[in-house]
């Protein structure tokens, strides 16, 4: 006979069960008896941030840089509203996550209780899926579903609410080993016939292009999607979800592609005759308007596990709903056992084309500057760190520099908030990747205003020693307002302007790190160099950049891809 | 068009408000719904009335079975189907308008429930559009109420929606 034993020790006991090794979180009323649950153990680490949005974020980097559910733990009320952020962030992206949050006791929910709030109401539009736990005797089993709901399917965050009464009382542990839900049957393997039709359609192709996506990150598919394309030579672009899914430095490569994407990219995907789309979902900022995108004469095929992303934006010809390395193998044999040959002809006269197109050199800026141009800083970020830093991003300007100018030729190495597009996610997801890849070097791409929304974690990164290098462009701007504003709203920046910034490298050095200020060209890359020699240290690099510069291509609101304004 | 969804659900607390914060979250038109557990207790049958194009109903049914708690989802307009829903009325019925209501509650074949001096309230089953007829032969302000639960639908014979 099993001894029973507290709600509270069942939570960490399924943790480990699950093979947790980090949580992030912040403790608070509701949760006393998980946190003195967690102090009595050392199997699950808890990392101790300074905001719960943070916590979700770290999470949420954790979950992306690696194969694992993200865990954060967040406290009843003004905890769980802070988390809010977060978990819609990794919601918009996919990404699996399990979040614990205390709830008043069971006897005083909906009594209007100090740190009371409906939770499970609150979360539900931006969780897969969450639970509110009623009896001790169901945590086990809702936890174990909860992981099982967050990474299987297409993958998302699931929120576990436990009442702090439930965490008291007693029961037998058992964990089981698996789970079946009648209502949660997520599919696999694609269709054959479908992959067939596929595959004759794909071989057909005279002007083809793969557009691949964060499916491809999340189902961990890039080498199928190398061997796709390697197999076809056909050209393939990544969505920002899906950069490092195809390398990006592979000649094959068109690199991004949407409203701020390649003028090869955008172009092709708007003339090709057959798209094959690969965990991607067509959204806003890739395809700009679908009237625009439209074309008689294009076939899609669209590979994806959500059946509601097929024809949701874009009427699509040949779906096939599978998990993507499972359906890519299948169609990758029915290629190679298939008759007929793809026009090798037509393919040469389709990559001239696309050469004409590159030569545009969309991505040009002006090397000569006398001030520093964002887009060197991130080019020798990537020659420092040879292209093998984690490289997570807030949101803005600096994201899509980022997104262009960091050659990603692996998986799980781009970290940014795509769907939500998160400002003050940069530095806390940054934790989380650090943590996960211990040995990895991580560079935060961010602004000054970006990294404002959640500056306070420079204070968890000096207690957990996360050497992080900060890339501060700081361009005294809320640059992607800016940009718009100048474009569209007749120069009038509407409080797009910080005229009240800190000092950030005495910000830096009161949270106990480095920081560095860099005004010319030419220090940009020694002090890059400097920051990573310091291995252990966090360093702060506060590059002070053109207030003028503008993202190009760009493919304003509403138009079409082939509607770019170029430089 | 208008289309009728009919869903199992698991009979859980909070399952109808997914439902119906999806209907709200992505603009969806909900026209009726109704909701009671089947002869399984664990099961909820859900009848849904939405009107919208044919893409949009599909992502409806789509998004319906994307929701954890859902078991099942069909949309009824894709095969024959019966679909009734139960409305009370209660009308003004005084001197010689008591024998014609009464008259016409008889051809629609519903029944008088309740009776008092100044009002009946007559129980009627019928196809929603079945039920509007009757109201529009009513005069308007002879009707003080009207309580209608929304379609329930079932497909014809061997077409079961059953886990």
């Amino acid at each position: 006979m099993s001894v029973e034993i507290t709600g509270a020790e069942i939570t960490v006991r399924c943790l480990q069960e699950e093979g947790v090794n980090c949580i992030f979180g912040y403790p608070g009323g509701a949760v006393l008896f998980l946190y003195d649950e967690l102090f009595k153990q050392e199997k699950v680490r808890h990392i101790l941030v300074r905001h719960e949005q943070a916590a979700v974020h770290a999470a949420d980097g954790y979950a992306r840089s690696s194969d694992q559910v993200g865990v954060a733990l967040v406290t009843s009320g003004p905890g769980l509203t802070n988390a809010v952020t977060g978990i819609a962030t990794a919601y918009m992206d996919s990404i699996p996550m399990v979040i614990i949050s205390g709830q008043v006791p069971t006897e005083a929910i909906g009594l209007d209780a100090f740190q009371e709030v409906d939770t499970v109401g609150i979360t539900r539009p931006c969780v897969k899926h969450n639970f509110l736990v009623k009896d001790v005797a169901e945590l086990a089993l809702t936890i174990k579903k909860a992981f099982y709901i967050a990474s299987t399917g297409r993958p998302g965050p699931v929120l576990v609410d436990i009442p702090k009464d439930i965490t008291q009382h007693k029961t037998k542990f058992v964990y089981p080993d698996k789970v079946t839900m009648r209502s949660y049957n997520p599919v696999v393997k694609g269709h054959v016939r479908q992959t067939k039709r596929a595959a004759d359609l794909i071989l057909s192709a005279k002007r083809p292009v793969i557009y691949s996506g964060g499916g491809v990150i999340l189902s961990d598919a890039s080498t199928q999607l190398i061997e796709l394309t390697k197999l076809l030579n056909y050209p393939c672009t990544n969505t920002l979800m899906g950069l490092g899914g195809y390398p990006a430095t592979d000649k094959q490569s068109l690199g991004m592609l949407g409203m701020h994407g390649t003028y090869e990219a955008n172009m092709a995907m708007q003339y090709c005759d057959v798209l094959i789309a690969v965990g991607a979902r067509f959204d806003d900022r890739v395809i700009g308007n679908p009237k625009h995108f439209s074309n008689e004469n294009r076939k899609i095929i669209h590979i994806d596990i959500d059946p509601s992303s097929i024809s949701k934006r874009v009427k699509v010809d040949v779906p096939i709903v599978g998990n993507v390395p499972d359906v890519l193998k299948e169609l990758i044999k029915q290629l190679k056992e298939n008759k007929t040959k793809s026009d090798q002809s037509a393919l040469k006269d389709w990559w001239k084309q696309i050469d004409l197109w590159r030569a545009r050199d969309c991505l040009k800026y002006d090397r000569e500057s006398k001030i520093i141009k964002p887009q060197m800083v991130v080019e020798q970020l990537y020659n420092v760190t040879k292209g093998n830093a984690f490289v997570t991003s807030d949101v803005g300007q600096h994201q899509m520099w980022a997104a262009q100018f960091y050659k990603f030729d692996k998986p799980r190495r781009w970290i940014n908030s795509g769907g939500l597009g998160t400002m003050g996610f940069g530095l806390p997801a940054a934790m989380g990747v650090q943590l996960a890849n211990p040995k990895g070097r991580v560079a935060c791409i961010t602004g000054e205003a970006s990294i404002q929304m959640c500056i306070q974690e420079l204070s968890t990164c000096k207690q957990y020693g996360l050497p992080l290098k900060i890339i501060n462009l700081n361009n005294r701007y809320m640059g992607m307002v800016r940009q718009w504003q100048e474009f569209f709203h007749g120069n009038r920046y509407a409080e797009s302007y910080m005229n009240a910034l800190p000092d950030f490298v005495k910000l830096t050095e009161s949270y106990g790190h480095v920081g560095m200020k860099i005004e010319r060209p030419e220090d940009v890359e020694g002090a890059l160099k400097e920051a990573f020699k310091l291995k252990d240290q966090l360093v702060f690099m506060d590059f002070i950049t053109d207030q003028t510069e503008n993202v190009f291509p760009m493919v304003p609101g509403g138009k079409g891809l082939s509607e770019m304004i170029l430089v | 068009m208008r289309h009728i969804i009919s869903l199992l659900m698991e009979n859980e607390a909070g399952a109808l408000s997914r439902v119906a914060g999806l209907f709200s979250a992505r603009g969806y038109n909900i026209e009726s719904l109704s909701v009671a557990p089947t002869e399984d207790p664990t099961l909820s049958r859900m009848t849904l009335v939405t009107v919208g194009s044919d893409e949009v109903v599909e992502q409806v049914t789509k998004h319906l079975n994307k929701l954890i708690e859902v078991v099942k989802v069909v949309d009824l307009n894709d095969g024959c189907h019966i679909e009734r829903e139960l409305m009370l009325v209660k009308v003004r019925a005084q001197g010689q308008d008591r024998e014609e209501i009464k008259r016409l509650v008889e051809i629609f074949r519903g029944c008088i429930i309740d009776v008092t001096d100044k009002s009946y309230t007559i129980e009627l089953t019928g196809t929603s559009s079945k039920l509007d007829a009757f109201l529009e032969t009513m005069e308007k302000s002879a009707v003080l109420e009207t309580v209608r639960t929304g379609a329930s639908g079932v497909g014809r014979g061997d077409w079961i929606l059953k886990v």
